[in-house]
Parts: C-alpha cells; sequence; structure tokens
C-alpha cells in the first residue's frame, strides 16, 4: 500500500514535552490502545489551546488509570473509581483550572458509577474520557461492566451473561452536556471531539474504545491489536447525533461512533455564582 | 458578624454548629459531605455560612465522595473539611488513606454515635476511637482531637487545620453526639492570621521542585495545581519526585517518614488537661464528653478523701505514651471510663505496663455515663 501522505513523527506533534519521558517506557501491552488515546488527548489541549499549566488531569485505578503517571500536568493517580469526586473537589476549589478525568471503563461505570452519575448530573465542568477496552485489564481479564453479552473473559469462561451498559444513553440521561464515542482507530475525530470536549463548558464524556489484544482480545477472537482495529474500521458507523438509546455494543454488529450530545445547560459554577450574587444581595440590603 | 462574614462574640449555639463556626473562623473555604445524623447541622450551617465568605459548599452524593472533593480541594490551595457520623466515617475510610499517602491536609469530623452498623443514629457513643487509628489499610500514623464542650469543638478545629497544615496530614476530631447536640456558651474570638497556620509551599522553580522530598522535619513542601509545577502525585508507593516505585526498599522509606513525621512531633502535637494528679493514686483517664462526667467522680471522690486525679485526653492520637508512662510509677491504679467496650483503655494499660492496674468503666452507647459509676469504679479500684 502507498501513500501519499508523510506520517507525522513524535518530534513534528510535540507530544515529548507533554509526556515525562522520564518515565518511559510505559506499562501498556503491544498493541493496546491508551497510548494512541493519550496521544490523541495531548494534541487535543494544543488544538483547544489551553495553557498546559492550568490543566490537571485525574486518573483512578486500572491501565487507563496509569494516564495520570505519563502526562507532564498536574496530574493525581487517585483510588479506584473516586477520580471524579477528587476532580470535583478540585474544580470547586480553583474553578480557573480545566479539570480531566482519564480512567478506565471498569474504574468510572462500576465502582465509580454513581460518581459519574451525579458529576454529570450536576453539571461540573469537567472532561471525563472513558477508555472503554471491554474488561478489566490490569486485574487479568474479568467481566466488567461494558463486557458485551456472550463475551468470554476470565471470570465469563462460559460467556458473559450481564447486559452491559451503553455509556453515551447513561450519560445522555444523567445530564452530560457533551457525549461522543470514537475508536482509537479515528485519532482524528477523536482529538477533535476532546477538543470540543475540553472547551465545552459544563460536562463532557467521551468514551474512547480501544484494544486490549493481551486478555479481553485473546479470548475473543481479536489476538492482535491489529485485529481489533480491523474490527473498528468494519464494524464502525459513524453517525454524528445519533438517539444514544442505539449505541449498545454487542459482540456483533455495528458500533455506533460520533456525536451524540452537545447541549447548553448551565453549569454547577454557573448556579454557584447565582448564590453567591444573591447572598451579597441580601448583605447590601 | 463583621465585614469579612466571619463571627466574634459570644453565643450560646450547640457543638455541630461551632463545629462550623470554628472551621470559619479557621480558614476552611471548602466543604464536601452527605447527610447523617447526628452530623447534619453541621453541614447545613457550612452550606449557609460558607457563601458569605467565599467558600463552596458542596452536598456530594455519597461520604466516599465527600471525602474525596475534600482532597481534590485542598490540592487546589484550598483548606477543606468534611464532617460525618458512624456509618459516613466508614466509607471514607479508603480515601483517609489517600489523603495520608499524598499528604493531604483536611480535616475530618467525625460526631460519634452508638454502633455497630446504623447503630443508635440519634444516640451518643465513643465506639470509633480504634478506627481512628486504625481504619484505613495500612500502616500510617494519625492525629485525632477529641473535644469535650461546643467551646472546645470551637477551639479544636482551628488546632486541627493548623495541625493539617503543619504536618500534612488528615487530622481528625472525633466528638460525639451529646457535645454536637448540647448548646453551650461558645466565646469566638478575633483570631489573628498568625495563628493560623499553611502549608509550607516550594521555594525552588518548577523544575528543580521534587514533591515528595522532605527536610529535616519530614514534611515536603506542597505545590498546589495550576501554578507550573506539573508535579505527580499517586496512591501507590512513591518515590521523592512523586513517580511509582514498586520496591521494598521505597516503601520503607516512604512508610517511614510518613509514621516518624508525625511520631517524632508528637510532643508538639499531644495536649492533655490534669487536674488533681500532684499527689494522686486513683487518676481517671477519659476524653470527650465522658471526661466531662469523670470531673464530676473525682471532685466527689476527693470530697470523700481519696486522692483521685483526672487525666483529661485532648489529643488520643497519637497516644499520650509518655505521660501515662509517668503516671503509671505514682498510681495504684488507671481507670477508664469510655462510651465502647473498651479501646483506649488497651493504649492505657499498655503503657501502664503492669506498673499500675487498668480499670475499664465501659458504657455501650446511647447515653452517657453516671458519676456514681466512675466514682464506684474509683473506690472498688482501692479495695
Amino acid at each position: 500500500m502507498t501513500s501519499t501522505k508523510t506520517p507525522v513523527t513524535l518530534e513534528e506533534s510535540n507530544i515529548e514535552s507533554f509526556l515525562r519521558m522520564d518515565r518511559m517506557p510505559h506499562i501498556w501491552c503491544a498493541g493496546c490502545g491508551i497510548g494512541t488515546a493519550v496521544g490523541c488527548f495531548a494534541r487535543a489541549v494544543e488544538r483547544a489551546g489551553l495553557d498546559p499549566d492550568k490543566v490537571s488531569l485525574i486518573s483512578g485505578i486500572g491501565c487507563a488509570g496509569r494516564a495520570a503517571g505519563y502526562v507532564k500536568l498536574d496530574s493525581f493517580h487517585t483510588t479506584h473509581g473516586r477520580a471524579l469526586p477528587f476532580a470535583t473537589g478540585l474544580k470547586l476549589g480553583n474553578p480557573e483550572l480545566n479539570v480531566v478525568v482519564f480512567s478506565g471503563d471498569g474504574d468510572l461505570l462500576a465502582i465509580g458509577g454513581n460518581h459519574l452519575i451525579h458529576s454529570a448530573r450536576r453539571n461540573i465542568d469537567l472532561t471525563v474520557i472513558c477508555i472503554n477496552n471491554f474488561n478489566y485489564g490490569m486485574t487479568g481479564g474479568q467481566m466488567g461492566p461494558t463486557t458485551p453479552i456472550d463475551a468470554r473473559t476470565t471470570t465469563t469462561p462460559y460467556g458473559n451473561v450481564e447486559y452491559p451498559f451503553n455509556a453515551p444513553y447513561l450519560l445522555a440521561a444523567s445530564g452530560a452536556t457533551y457525549v461522543s464515542r470514537w475508536t482509537v482507530m479515528h485519532p482524528r475525530e477523536l482529538e477533535r471531539s476532546i477538543a470540543e470536549a475540553l472547551v465545552k463548558p459544563g460536562f463532557s464524556f467521551v468514551e474512547v474504545l480501544s484494544p486490549c489484544p493481551a486478555l479481553y482480545g485473546r479470548l475473543n477472537k481479536e489476538s492482535k491489536g491489529l485485529d481489533t482495529m480491523h474490527t473498528y474500521l468494519k464494524r464502525s458507523v459513524i453517525r454524528n447525533g445519533a438517539d444514544p438509546k442505539d449505541a449498545e455494543i454487542g459482540l456483533n454488529g455495528p458500533i455506533l461512533v460520533g456525536k451524540y450530545v452537545d447541549i447548553e445547560r448551565p453549569t454547577l459554577w454557573d448556579c454557584c455564582k447565582q448564590v453567591f450574587d444573591r447572598v451579597k444581595e441580601k448583605k447590601s440590603k | 458578624m463583621s465585614e469579612d462574614g466571619i463571627l466574634h462574640g459570644t453565643f450560646f449555639m450547640n457543638g455541630d454548629v461551632a463545629c462550623a463556626e470554628g472551621a470559619i473562623s479557621a480558614g476552611c473555604r471548602f466543604f464536601a459531605g452527605y447527610p447523617i445524623t447526628p452530623a447534619t447541622e453541621v453541614a447545613e450551617r457550612m452550606s449557609e455560612r460558607l457563601p458569605h465568605v467565599g467558600g463552596v459548599y458542596i452536598q456530594m452524593e455519597d461520604e466516599i465522595a465527600s471525602m474525596n472533593a475534600v482532597l481534590g480541594a485542598s490540592w487546589a490551595g484550598v483548606k477543606a473539611m468534611t464532617a460525618t457520623s458512624g456509618p459516613g466515617f466508614s466509607l471514607m475510610m479508603e480515601n483517609l488513606g489517600l489523603g495520608v499517602i499524598l499528604e493531604t491536609p483536611c480535616v475530618l469530623v467525625n460526631i460519634q454515635r452508638a454502633g455497630p452498623s446504623t447503630g443508635l443514629p440519634t444516640l451518643p457513643a465513643q465506639g470509633d476511637m480504634m478506627q481512628a487509628r486504625w481504619g484505613s489499610h495500612g500502616s500510617y500514623e494519625i492525629i485525632a482531637l477529641v473535644p469535650s464542650s461546643p467551646q472546645e469543638i470551637f477551639d479544636l478545629i482551628i488546632e486541627a487545620f493548623n495541625l493539617s497544615e503543619r504536618y500534612r496530614v488528615p487530622v481528625l476530631v472525633m466528638s460525639d453526639e451529646a457535645v454536637g447536640h448540647m448548646s453551650e456558651k461558645v466565646v469566638i474570638p478575633e483570631i489573628s492570621p498568625e495563628n493560623l497556620m499553611s502549608r509550607r509551599r516550594p521555594d525552588v522553580p518548577p523544575e528543580e521542585y521534587l514533591p515528595y522530598k522532605a527536610d529535616g522535619d519530614l514534611v515536603p513542601p506542597m505545590a498546589i495545581a495550576g501554578e507550573g509545577y506539573r508535579f505527580h502525585v499517586t496512591g501507590l508507593t512513591h518515590d521523592e519526585k512523586g513517580y511509582p516505585v514498586m520496591t521494598a526498599e521505597a516503601q520503607d522509606k516512604l512508610v517511614r517518614r510518613l509514621v516518624d513525621k508525625i511520631k517524632l512531633n508528637r510532643n508538639d502535637i499531644i495536649k492533655c488537661e490534669e487536674s488533681d494528679v500532684e499527689d494522686a493514686e486513683i487518676i481517671v483517664c477519659a476524653y470527650g464528653i465522658t471526661s466531662r462526667i469523670a470531673r464530676l467522680a473525682v471532685q466527689q471522690a476527693r470530697n470523700e478523701g481519696i486522692r483521685a486525679g483526672l487525666l483529661r485526653l485532648i489529643t488520643v492520637w497519637p497516644f499520650a505514651e509518655e505521660r501515662v508512662k509517668e503516671l503509671a510509677k505514682q498510681v495504684k491504679a488507671f481507670i477508664v471510663p469510655e462510651i465502647n467496650y473498651g479501646q483506649i483503655v488497651l493504649e492505657v494499660e499498655r503503657c501502664a505496663a503492669g506498673k499500675a492496674s487498668t480499670v475499664l468503666v465501659p458504657h455501650m452507647g446511647g447515653s452517657v455515663h453516671t458519676p456514681h459509676t466512675i466514682l464506684n469504679a474509683i473506690k472498688e479500684s482501692l479495695q
């Protein structure tokens, strides 16, 4: 295959200045998609024109949770599922900060599920990047809240019997003002979407489907990262503005990607400021 | 109320309200909490008062989230607090540990009620004293203060913030339902800024900053988010850079420092109050609401010619080990009344080390001791 495009090198994208190079090599497996998502995030910060000194990244626990340790930002590697409430305190403590939560599907949707829906409900101005690799990678490939029904994992050796969360549908219902889903096979779209989410006031949620060849892939006939990338290419259907209800992901069939929600709603801080004004008014009377 | 929204003067208020006012006076400008009896009034008061002083109140979805939000706010450079009771305290244990390992200044108030589990939500106990010491997993050292009146809860909240900023550690204020809900006179003084401590900040440029490099006092300077330090912190065992290091050596170095920064400074931290101990042959060792009843029992004993004294623990953790060891040489017995089935008595017994006998006066909770019960124990110990 020939291409007329020159590939963008690491140097050109200036990504090294964004990473803790003294921590390389990272712990992610060959073929894992998390690194690609971190790259998209780095370029998105640049694209959105944010001052990296004012960007904080918070992670929970798990493979995606390790992202906090590799970015050269104020970065917090917190406890399992708790990145969002930690981020909530940080953002309310200093509303000038751009606070980003970068974590995995198990961290955000299972153990941190309550925090996720309530953060969306109060529409706090945070950006969540949710890596979805359909299983718990760090602990060895167990079933998680996004594992498709019938999929094999190390704790569903006969196939998964639980229905998974449809993350975009859950987040739309919970009140997020920006919801999208892309795969690491769509790096340009993903970068653009993260950049949009970063500047969008309110609660933004970007789901990133990402291969886990060593565990989920191996048990589900995609033992190479490349196999999963081919699957994404084959199964992805770009449909911006689709009804998130239709965004369910099965073991087979189409995977809807695109932007589901992009609405305006006063943020938590907007509402807090109204209270401050009310108190001030009452005082001056 | 003064121009800046801070109260001064003499008031009649309950312990929970005094707790909130103590926080406001201490410079607390962030409160995250979840309603729970008998600590709810702390949150209510904070929600009313914080907007007057430019602070933020948020009601989180649970106590796990509350504790985390407090840690996050502290890393934004804001003095932050939460208040809860037994079941909520249990939920906060997970991220109390995160606060310890990240070395995050903050204050956690527990208005204790009787447990286990839901127990007696509206009635007092002192059943979480060992949980305060050991409740989160792993080896660590913590500071816990125990107030015995609304005035003292006000005073100790200020002390708690100062200690947390000084030692970069979450500080626990272990009150109880009786103190939280009793109304008494509370004098709120004007507190001059030099009496309010703030964490030491880095004085080196970002490229030279090591988030967990401590000097002689073992407490590293703390950068806050958004100032260009671009630091990394993690709940994993880490080195001076804040980077994870998965070795026994790194674990040894970190845990030793986390413990030693409290342990080696214990003389600066520990506060006790003593009355009638000089010639005492019996000492009642009590804390919180129970110390007020113990005082009556000691007075009564003195009236009856018994040489009794009172050792009131204001700081329960770290434990006043050296003082109890000293007193053990002098007295026949320590009487330890507490509203549980024996917690702090274990510490007294350990420090007495057989030199004096130790008598527990337990009360399971739901009410407080009667002076009579403690007096009886004093008399029995002399027989």
